[in-house]
């Protein structure tokens, strides 16, 4: 026979202000944890799954990113004629050569100078990121000073948005269109005409070239190869490793962020805990031994305060994760300490997150009840009920 | 004196539960200290910069170059007392992990705007003299091992190949706020390799350094730099030395702002666990107050009793936590050297800790403090557990 639940949560009820405030220190534990994860979970969707897993970007050897590294015309076009190539419907190989620059924009409402990601494109840039979807407007003609804009950066920087104009490389460029990639990193990035940019800004030469493999297996003979060859001294990745590689530094930081504070934070709470359930142990010594009397035995007790320790921190849980899904609404946009360019991502709830948080938050229940029930467990009922 | 006396044997009638107090406190107010020396960390870079240096580069992006040439015509302009400059290299030490900042500069110029960079004087001599010496900062040395004679690999992410550096002089701070993680190389070394690799991008820089006189013509002298290159080809942005640096921060704002608000929370976290700790205390004394007010304590001496008893477990906790700051900001930074090359526990940092805590202290007895006040005597002498 066990003790029911309902004393339990009569128990809880009784002592309103001390389950309330144990709680919402839970609840805000609950709350920095799962607004953590739900930071990295969305740099981790910003950034890794902004490049697919069958297309290669080539860059320059050594350069740890597209802005870094350079591309010989005549470098390009030994890639071109790579057989793994997958080859599109106009018959020509899925392939765009690629120009990358940084250009100082400033943002709408505070007029503060951040770097923005400026990409000469060509046609099958489009083909090959279908995550990229035109929302407003129209594509920008070929050889023309037009330009499209992510979305995020339509919406914050000064000049961005639709039939807007910026001004670069001693020019005017247009602003045309508004496209829509989602949650990945190109809402952060400007689309021009690859040649135009490439005669804006003086630089000859390509930032990197990205094309699709015919098919997703001949992806190391391909690497083998364009790394071998002595003509070039370029660097194949798959686009998704490109890009989960930019993002290791600030995914880093996040998770040494987020595991210190995680850490300090549940030992408080689990302190929290502890206090409210030795207190409320030390409270019930009559009723614990009436119950005891009453023929329950050690085990149920012990149960009963574990539960009712779970059930405060659980409910804390809730409340925390239940707050914390608000900050869904909002988005974060920062530097990358690797490509220092802008790099907007919103915080992204994951069913995941939801099961970790609650399961952190019942840790902390249990972590926290399991001494006090124990001493509940081991009262004497003799000099438990003549206390009482 | 009585007062004290009661306020301590009351502090400590649960031991325990005080013990798990001043514990959360400790831990609350280690977790406070060390969030505000990482928000300091992040503006080491802005407190570490003088008012007299300029820094000038492309006006379309850092990593846009500007023509040597330029050198000469800044020079030229009045209030201007030296100009150094030079490219941000992004080499790599063995792996990506081991990032330091690295710089080509030219050193004599850039030495003379840095006072604040001591090398010994054998060493320095060394350095000018040696096209492919470099220096390297105290801590920067001392975690790679690095002795004077050492060669040091780099691979180039923005100038392609392999470069070969000796180490010929090892910096210490003039301050605590210097930064001692730096790497900086001949730019001739630089420029005379690319003359030969890649010509294109010879004759570059990335960025000038540009000494004035007396700080307050900096805007001026700011002024007349960008006048001068405007509607050319490279166009500069001139700045202080101050708003460069606050620049990159402000584009990681975001971050700073949420270790902030971060920071609060923690206090706010661990003000529930205490405010409970008091609470729960509170009532079951509610019958011993009730005692006092028979007595004739009046209402205020009862505050006292419980305001101080807050207090001093929240100070308690506070010196605890403030001590054991010290050693896990020193972990924490060697930890995250390369993020923070900079990371010192501020004075200020104390007082925020000592305001949290008498905050904590404070709002904790509030309601605790209320309800034994407010209660009538005979209620309280009735009330039970």
């Amino acid at each position: 026979m066990t003790i029911p639940l309902s004393y339990s949560i009569r128990n809880l009820r009784t002592r309103r202000l001390t389950t309330i405030l144990t709680a919402s220190g839970i609840a805000l534990v609950v709350f920095v944890f799962a607004s953590i994860l739900m930071l990295a979970e969305g740099l981790q969707k910003a950034l890794i799954e902004t490049g697919s897993y069958d297309n290669v970007v080539i860059i320059r050897k050594g350069s740890a990113s597209e802005v870094q590294s350079g591309i010989e015309r005549s470098q390009a076009s030994i890639i071109e004629t790579q057989p793994e190539i997958f080859i599109g419907e106009k018959g020509g190989g899925l392939l765009a050569k690629e120009l990358v620059v940084l250009i100082m924009l400033p943002k709408r409402e505070t007029g503060k100078q951040s770097n923005v990601t400026i990409r000469g494109v060509s046609e099958n840039s489009l083909l090959l990121r279908p995550q990229v979807r035109l929302t407003e407007g129209r594509l920008p003609r070929a050889g023309s000073s037009e330009i499209i804009a992510g979305q995020s950066i339509a919406k914050r920087f000064r000049g961005g948005g639709l039939g807007e104009t910026l001004r670069f490389g001693m020019r005017d460029w247009t602003v045309v269109g508004v496209f829509d990639a989602g949650n990945t990193g190109f809402n952060s990035e400007i689309w021009g005409d690859a040649d135009q940019m490439m005669h804006a800004f003086r630089r000859p030469v390509y930032s990197s070239i990205i094309f699709k493999l015919r098919a997703s297996s001949e992806f190391d003979k391909l690497k083998s190869r364009v790394e071998g060859d002595p003509r070039l001294t370029l660097e194949a990745k798959r686009e998704n490793r490109y890009y989960a590689d930019q993002s290791e530094m600030m995914a880093k930081f996040l998770r040494i962020l987020g595991m210190s504070l995680t850490i300090i934070f549940s030992l408080g709470a689990i302190i929290g805990a502890m206090i409210t359930m030795y207190s409320a142990v030390a409270n019930r010594t009559g009723e614990i031994g009436t119950l005891r009397a009453l023929g329950f035995n050690r085990r149920d007790i012990l149960i009963s305060f574990i539960l009712e320790s779970l059930l405060l921190t659980f409910a804390g849980g809730c409340a925390g994760l239940f707050f914390s899904s608000f900050l869904q609404l909002l988005t974060i946009s920062t530097m990358n300490f690797q490509t220092f360019s802008e790099l907007a991502f919103e915080f992204t709830l994951s069913f995941e997150i939801v099961y970790k948080a609650l399961v952190f938050s019942l840790v902390m229940g249990l972590v926290g009840g399991v001494l006090p029930a124990a001493r509940a467990a081991r009262m004497n009922i003799v000099t438990a009920l003549q206390s009482g | 004196m009585q007062v004290l006396k009661l306020i301590y044997k009351n502090a400590f009638r649960h031991r325990l539960r005080t013990f798990l107090t001043i514990t959360g406190v400790s831990i609350a107010i280690l977790a406070f200290g060390l969030l505000r020396t990482v928000v300091d960390g992040w503006y080491a870079g802005v407190k570490a910069s003088a008012a007299n240096r300029l820094v000038s580069r492309n006006a379309i992006s850092l990593i846009f170059p500007l023509p040597f040439s330029y050198k000469d015509k800044i020079r030229q302009i009045d209030g201007v007392t030296i100009v150094s400059y030079g490219n941000w290299f992004g080499g790599i030490y063995i792996d990506e992990k081991n990032f330091f900042p690295n710089f080509a500069v030219e050193p004599k110029s850039y030495l003379a705007l840095y006072p604040e960079y001591v090398f010994p004087p054998d060493q320095l001599a060394a350095l000018l003299h040696d096209r492919k010496g470099f220096a390297a900062g105290r801590k920067l040395a001392e975690k790679y091992n690095w002795k004077p004679g050492d060669t040091v690999i780099l691979k180039g992410t923005i100038f392609p190949g392999e470069w070969e550096f000796v180490l010929r002089g090892i910096y210490k701070g003039r301050t605590k706020s210097v930064d001692e993680t730096q790497f900086f190389f001949h730019w001739d070394y630089l420029n005379e390799t690319l003359k030969k690799t890649i010509p294109r991008r010879a004759d570059q820089v990335g960025f000038y350094m540009i000494g004035v006189k007396t700080p307050n013509i900096a805007s001026e002298v700011s002024g007349a730099i960008d006048r001068s290159f405007k509607n050319s080809l490279a166009e500069t942005l001139t700045e202080t030395e101050k708003a460069f640096q606050m620049g990159f921060i402000s584009m990681s704002e975001a971050i700073v702002v949420a270790i902030q608000l971060v920071s609060f929370v923690v206090i706010i976290i661990i003000m529930a666990v205490m405010a409970n700790t008091m609470a729960m205390s509170s009532r079951e004394r509610i019958g011993e107050y009730a005692v006092f007010k028979t007595l004739g304590f009046g209402g205020i001496y009862i505050a006292v009793l419980i305001f101080g008893e807050s207090l001093f477990i929240s100070a308690t906790g506070c010196i605890i936590g403030t001590i054991l700051t010290f050693p896990a900001a020193k972990a924490f930074g060697n930890e995250m050297s390369q993020f923070f090359p900079i990371f010192n526990v501020s004075v200020n940092t104390i007082y925020l800790d000592v305001a949290a805590s008498v905050l904590i202290g404070v709002t904790a007895a509030i309601i605790p403090t209320y309800r034994a006040v407010t209660i009538r005597i005979a209620d309280g002498l009735r009330r039970i557990g």
